[in-house]
């Protein structure tokens, strides 16, 4: 027992010195160990390194600094917990915590608190309705939609007809990998091809039993939910069968250079979708660089500026920036606290003008969010990788999935949230 | 000098077999639970609940579990993880099914369920000892955490197979759910530890404990004098599962709140709780929350200190806080093999003579 009082005389006196502290609050709860740091590190840095850029260049968000807090999760629920708690005294304004299951941890907390969560392109996908889901946003696009967008792009493949065809989805056996399924499987009752799914447990670097079984299946095609370690070791081992690459199609967490650089050549080909720009072509990536890594201030090495998983880690740092600033013009304060942050995500309109404003033009799509609508456009393009060069290029144009599929889904699973939970409709 | 059996004078059997013999002991036991019951609610806010209090009385509930099974009756258990996840998707299907039931009787049912898995897993034990035994369990882990994830109906066929807890109340309180007030959590937590702690010392110093500790020192002595290993191995079992089913309905329903059975109740959880056992002292019930302290309470201490105040990056604080929890793990398990609570015991041996030892 006393060691416990050392303990807790400690945590006690941590507690007390930290400062309540007036600036713009954007917790990172990031992970840079365990076997999904290769996707969480280049994620974090990217996020950090856009609001580094906003401080350096623009001295903050309507002239308040902004500050990111980091705290390591490993992916672990619990430590995910001890992060929220621990940073939600900050002042934090909003969560980003790159994971489903955490994501659905926080849901209910983080309503509670009146915290916004942001969630782009991951967590859970009814919080699109923000008729019950009030504080969580997950615009632009969901993994409904890519399942969707994938079954698209599979119909435009062959004619519009997937008849009698065999589709395997690969898939993380969690929250996450777990959340296209019904998707799936409706669409598979729409268009009539068969779906198997396989599960991979965690953390995936022994997969010879799954992909012995999609040898045996022979599918038409393989859709991937997978993360950090597990894409490696998938793309190697569909390499090894000598799977068409293809026909394997990843969703965007499973598409970046480090996924599919192990394989070498063999990777050539294989297919990944996407919810915003690939490549450095985009003026916003200079800034980053002049002003964020040259100057010695960025989060990681600076050798990540311009990877898939970086980008998209710029990009969400843009969306909750923008939506700051939003907030501060709709309530006419600069410090604004998290419910007016709320707002401003709600209120939040991007269009191609403001995006080639901030350096980004054509990186994402245009959309508005509204109060039943958090999800965005979910339009979605594929990408597809060229082992020789060396990099992902669009062979699709972004468009939209099947909604007709989607929204009958997202009301249903939505509509059992809140009759679970007792909650009101928000938008009236 | 005050640490001392004399002058403290007992004059009935009752008094001279309780469990805290010493006078010191016995205001120190007391003055505990006032401050655990009295005090700290009054002061508690919601890092303190999260991140401190509801993991440590949660994972010592699991470590009582697991340290009579393994500790006192001496069958080496890899299933704790499993057996939480039947305590935790019970009490999960109970409070959606009878969402008027006060959630201590979910929690308490759970337990009983857990206990009827457990010794269904348990059976083997009756042919078969040591490594084979931990790999029979190893097969539970694998099986009942496969289970949940396969089988729909345990997640009420939601869409990533999480389980969330709804809001539930103990007498117009409400405990579980995002609304819950920091001292009713803590409140809750901690009721379940005293009253989990209490009946697992009175068994184990009783006979049940005794015919225990008796299978597990030499079973087949044990079976001569009149021991009946199957009732004792399975009453072992049995008592073991329900504290750790109990310990995993209050997991997932008060501590996290979400959970699904990969992340949560995997193969990691059952080392975590075997951990602690070990590091605390096998066969001892202070060991059990020692184990759980120490292994809880010191990576948040670490990441507090390396982190917030000496401001370190937070992957090299990560990677250093499983350097240095594992070092001490290694430094206690050598200068101490039967862990903390043998450390406690030398301590008190000593105290008891100082300051004129012989």
């Amino acid at each position: 027992m006393t060691f416990k009082r050392v303990a807790a005389a400690s945590v006690a006196a941590l507690m007390v010195a930290s400062p309540v502290m007036a600036d713009l609050v954007f917790p990172s709860l990031s992970y840079r160990t365990g076997p999904f740091a290769a996707g969480g590190i280049p994620y974090a840095d990217g996020f950090a390194d856009y609001m580094t850029l906003l401080n350096e260049r623009d001295g903050g968000i309507g002239g308040v600094a902004v500050q990111v807090p980091e705290c390591e999760t490993a992916y672990n629920t619990e430590k995910g917990v001890e992060c929220y708690e621990s940073t939600k005294g900050m002042g934090a304004l909003a969560y980003n915590p790159l994971s489903t299951g955490i994501t659905y941890q926080l849901i209910p907390k983080a309503t509670a608190d009146d915290i916004p969560l942001y969630t782009p392109g991951y967590g859970r996908t009814s919080a699109a309705n923000g008729d019950v889901f009030s504080h969580v946003f997950n615009f632009p696009a969901n993994y409904w939609n890519g399942a969707s967008a994938a079954i698209n792009h599979v119909l435009d493949l062959n004619g519009g007809d997937l008849k009698g065809k065999k589709i395997v989805l690969l898939h993380f056996n969690g929250a996450y990998g777990k959340e296209p399924i019904p998707t799936l499987t409706k669409l598979g009752e729409k268009h009539g091809y068969d779906l198997t799914t396989i599960p991979i447990d965690y953390p995936g670097q022994e997969q010879k039993a799954q992909w012995l079984q999609i040898r045996r299946e022979k599918p038409d095609y393989v859709l991937f939910w997978g993360w950090g370690v597990m894409n490696q070791v998938a793309i190697q081992e569909a390499a090894n069968i000598r799977y068409p690459m293809d026909q394997f199609i990843g969703v965007w967490w499973s598409g970046a250079e480090h996924d599919v650089k192990p394989a070498g050549e063999k990777a050539t080909g294989y297919k990944a979708m996407t919810f915003h720009g690939v490549g450095s072509d985009y003026p916003v990536f200079g800034d980053l660089q002049k002003y964020v890594v040259d100057a010695g201030k960025a989060a990681g090495d600076g050798s990540n500026v311009g990877t898939v998983i970086y980008n998209r880690g710029v990009y969400a740092a843009m969306m909750l920036a923008e939506a700051a600033k939003n907030a501060q013009e709709i309530h006419g304060v600069a410090d604004i606290t998290s419910a007016q942050m709320r707002d401003g995500l709600e209120q939040l309109e991007i269009t191609n003008a403001r995006m080639a404003e901030l350096g980004m033009e054509g990186f994402g799509p245009e959309f508005k969010v509204s109060c039943a609508n958090h999800g965005g456009p979910g339009a979605i393009a594929i990408q597809q990788w060229d082992g020789a060069a060396g990099k992902w290029s669009l062979i699709t144009d972004f468009s939209g999935s099947d909604m007709d599929v989607i929204q009958p889904l997202i009301d249903a699973d939505s509509a059992a949230y809140a009759a679970e939970n007792k909650i009101d409709p928000q938008c009236n | 000098m005050f640490y001392r059996e004399a002058g403290d004078f007992k004059t009935s059997y009752r008094d001279d077999n309780q469990t805290f013999p010493i006078r010191l002991d016995r205001a120190g036991y007391w003055i505990v639970l006032f401050v655990a019951f009295c005090v700290i609610p009054f002061f508690v806010n919601d890092y303190w609940v999260n991140s401190i209090f509801a993991p440590f009385f949660i994972y010592a509930i699991a470590a009582l579990g697991l340290n009579i099974l393994t500790g006192y009756a001496g069958q080496v258990s890899l299933g704790t993880g499993g057996f939480m996840a039947v305590g935790a998707y019970a009490c999960y299907k109970l409070m959606v099914a009878f969402p008027d039931i006060n959630i201590v009787f979910h929690v308490l049912i759970a337990g009983g369920i857990t206990a009827a898995v457990g010794v269904a897993f348990g059976l083997p034990s009756l042919r078969i000892k040591g490594f084979y035994l931990a790999v029979a369990t190893l097969a539970a882990q694998f099986f009942l955490v496969w289970l949940f994830n396969k089988v729909a109906w345990f997640y009420n066929y939601s869409a990533s197979g999480q389980i969330n807890a709804p809001e539930r109340t103990v007498f117009g309180i409400i405990v579980t759910g995002p609304n819950t007030e920091a001292w009713a959590k803590y409140m809750i937590c901690l009721v379940f530890l005293v009253g989990v702690a209490w009946v697992a010392r009175n068994l184990t110093r009783g006979m049940t404990g005794r015919k225990w500790m008796g299978i597990r020192d030499m079973d087949i002595a044990a079976e001569i004098i009149g021991v009946n290993p199957l009732m004792a191995k399975m009453s072992a079992f049995a008592v073991s599962s329900f504290f750790v089913g109990i310990a995993g309905a209050l997991f997932f329903a008060v501590y996290l709140g979400a959970a699904e059975a990969g992340e949560s109740f995997g193969i990691t959880k059952s080392f975590l709780v075997l951990f602690m056992v070990i590091i605390g002292g096998l066969g001892s019930i202070f060991g059990s929350f020692a184990g759980a302290a120490f292994m809880v309470l010191m990576p948040v201490l670490l990441k507090n200190v390396l982190v917030g105040t000496m401001g370190w990056p937070t992957e090299i604080a990560a990677e250093l806080e499983f350097i240095i929890v594992g070092g001490l793990i290694v430094i206690f398990l050598i200068l101490e093999p039967h862990g903390l609570a043998q450390l406690w015991r030398l301590t008190k041996e000593k105290l008891r003579l100082w300051p004129f030892p012989h």
